[in-house]
């Protein structure tokens, strides 16, 4: 994996800034690319029906530049992903282009999101994310990604170790489904609830009486 | 050996661990809504698969309902296209899948945390999801509850499992009692300020301490629903007699299955000797009326304390605080006090409950909302808290104030139904986040208690609620 490196400099970077409310409207699992970042993107409010030809943008804002219209890769830095649970923020991110998000930290919900969807989050420590601000910033820089040996690389030269666990890297490698894997194991899981149902039985099958059926 | 009540839960769930450290751990309850689902459901029908367990679930629309529906009032009414489609997704999603839902002509229909409580749908030592981060409310009654993503949605209505990682332990002990107009909010908003938006990435916070113990259940989901705020995705609380009292007078359940019941509900707390990867306590009688400056949760301060400069923080914070004060406006003020108000929200999942309505009453009560504010709506979690809130007579206090009573939904918290704010405007608000455009376009947000946004309301700036 190697891509243009888009900067955003900045803790705290939310879901509600990666994607805003009014497009959660939609239905659909994809087709959010276009309102990735948008109230830093565009100068006017948007709605779902209007695609990024139809609106105002902000030329001073870095994904309305090139190279990184074209970026694959985001550096940032603490927090990101905080907030809101909303998947939308991966897809939209995805659909715009985006194959991994480096920074020194994620929002726990929006990283486990990530996996589902082939976006690789990458944690680095604080000192390897200044160095790479200052490589990347102000002329635009390609990074490296090896996926099998957990490496980053800038030109042959930087090398940067990241972790991430065997499980959820797989996924994003092979593809994988979790709802296939689980439901190989459906045997345990029933074998477990019916011990539960045994011992705390008023987990199961409650109903408010108010309810219309 | 000692183990705190979230490992407690966590064992009392776990139907495998893997050697990768993921395990998989029953889902009790699921918890559904319009906007987070409808992906889910399309999956399961692709994958031509049922719901694993139906009773386990129960859905409402909430994120983008109207809320001033009136009576006889359906999905087809609702006049934005968007909204409207994904509400009667819901409704046949669930029609066709056989899941049960308060729809939007219910009374018990409502904001997700509000309702699910109020109805007994939550309970004492279950595993909780929803497809929203402000699941971690549930964790007030005891509970091991926590936002989960689409994908994650649509693999517990197929397996009602989730594949998941172990949270480490952090413990928040808050102590003593507060002093006069200091809320479960203000408590809640000063723990972000010390440990910020990342402090609990991670964990699983436990809330203790004498405060706590001393609290309703509304202002212990008040400070779970925030955990998220401060990184947490689990937020919880022992269960004690209080929640124990909350529950057997909101759930139907009876006879020797609710004295079994109770039994085990009893013995969910962390032992004495459990051992929390992290611990910070906090003497609650010295916390002031909080309000946040910025557009992060952590950006806040005590009502009249001076609004920090770049002088004040870290060289790496300073870019974030100057971007923050620029979109807030506040290059005039010296204080919060110095700001003038132009609308007022109390509702949200974290400040919607019958107990927040009775605060923020107290406050306007005989009084009017001042000049400057242009719209100031009370927007009730539930359809029961609505209904409860009429009995007592608190509709007619708002509204002689000047403010409008509606209908239950997520409301101006998120602004993706009719109430936003439009650019520029500053509002007063008991939701949870203060995030550029979180409520409009634009908008300034500051998060504050229902008593404090009810004096705002009335005075029109921020003023001392003691």
């Amino acid at each position: 994996m190697k891509g243009v490196v888009a900067t955003f400099d900045r803790d705290n970077i939310d879901t509600d800034q990666i994607i805003p409310t009014e497009y959660l409207k939609s239905i659909k699992k994809f087709g959010f690319g276009d309102f990735l970042f948008d109230g830093w993107r565009y100068l006017d409010e948007g709605r779902l029906d209007m695609s990024a030809d139809d609106r105002s943008k902000n030329t001073d804002f870095i994904l309305n530049q090139q190279p990184y219209d074209s970026s694959q890769i985001l550096l940032t830095r603490d927090n990101f992903g905080c907030g809101s649970s909303r998947e939308h923020a991966v897809w939209a991110l995805r659909d715009f282009g985006f194959k991994a998000v480096v920074a020194s930290s994620f929002g726990d919900i929006f990283y486990n999101n990530c996996f589902k969807n082939s976006v690789l989050p990458i944690k680095l420590e604080k000192d390897e994310i200044n160095q790479l601000f200052l490589l990347a910033t102000p002329s635009p820089i390609s990074i490296e990604i090896d996926l099998i040996a957990k490496e980053l690389k800038v030109d042959e030269e930087i090398s940067m170790q990241f972790e991430v666990k065997d499980s959820l890297l797989q996924r994003i490698i092979h593809n994988l489904d979790d709802v296939d894997i689980t439901l190989k194991d459906a045997a345990l899981i029933k074998a477990y609830e019916q011990s539960r149902q045994k011992d705390r039985p008023w987990l199961f099958n409650y109903s408010n009486p108010g309810i219309k059926k | 050996m000692s183990v705190t009540l979230y490992d407690k839960l966590w064992n009392e769930h776990l139907v495998k661990t893997e050697d990768s450290n993921e395990s998989l751990v029953y889902i009790d309850r699921h918890y559904l809504h319009e906007v987070t689902s409808p992906q889910a459901f399309e999956g399961l029908r692709h994958k031509k698969l049922s719901p694993w367990r139906l009773d386990a679930n129960i859905a409402t629309p909430d994120h983008n309902v109207p809320t001033n529906r009136g009576s006889s009032f359906n999905a087809e009414s609702i006049a934005d296209e968007v909204a409207k489609i994904q509400v009667l997704e819901l409704d046949k999603n669930c029609n066709n899948f056989g899941i049960d839902q308060f729809d939007i002509t219910s009374k018990e229909q409502g904001i997700v945390h509000v309702m699910g409580p109020e109805l007994g749908y939550t309970m004492p030592g279950m595993t909780i999801v929803c497809g929203d981060s402000h699941t971690s409310t549930h964790g007030a009654f005891g509970c091991l509850a926590m936002g989960i993503g689409t994908s994650e949605v649509e693999h517990v209505l197929a397996t009602q499992c989730l594949k998941i990682t172990k949270l480490k332990n952090m413990q928040v002990n808050f102590d003593g009692q507060p002093q006069n107009g200091v809320t479960s909010k203000d408590i809640v908003l000063h723990l972000i300020k010390l440990i910020g938006t990342a402090g609990g990435t991670g964990h699983a916070i436990e809330f203790s301490g004498s405060y706590i113990a001393a609290a309703s259940m509304e202002a212990r989901m008040t400070i779970c629903n925030m955990a998220i705020e401060a990184g947490a995705k689990v937020g919880l609380t022992a269960v004690d007699s209080t929640t124990i009292d909350y529950v057997k007078q909101h759930c139907n359940l009876s006879g020797e299955i609710l004295n079994q019941a109770e039994a085990y509900w009893s013995s969910l707390r962390s032992d004495d000797e459990a051992k929390f990867d992290k611990t910070i306590s906090i003497d609650v009688t010295k916390i002031k009326p909080q309000v946040t400056w910025g557009t992060s949760p952590e950006m806040t301060i005590d009502f009249d304390e001076i609004i920090p400069s770049e002088s004040d923080v870290e060289e790496e914070k300073k870019e974030n605080l100057m971007l923050a004060k620029s979109y807030m406006g506040l290059e005039q003020a010296k204080t919060l006090q110095d700001l003038t108000f132009d609308r007022i929200f109390i509702g949200s999942c974290t400040n919607s409950r019958i107990e927040d309505l009775r605060d923020a009453a107290f406050a306007v009560d005989g009084k009017k909302i001042a000049n400057n504010i242009i719209e100031a709506i009370v927007v009730p979690g539930s359809g029961m808290v609505k209904e409860q809130a009429e009995a007592e007579g608190l509709d007619k206090i708002f509204e002689n104030a000047g403010f409008l009573w509606r209908d239950p939904g997520c409301s101006m918290c998120l602004g993706m139904n009719p109430d936003k704010l439009k650019p520029y405007e500053r509002c007063a608000s008991t939701s949870n986040r203060n995030f550029e455009g979180r409520q409009g376009n634009l908008g300034r947000t500051h998060l504050m208690s229902p008593l404090m946004a009810a004096l705002t309301a009335v005075n029109g700036k921020i003023s001392d609620p003691s």
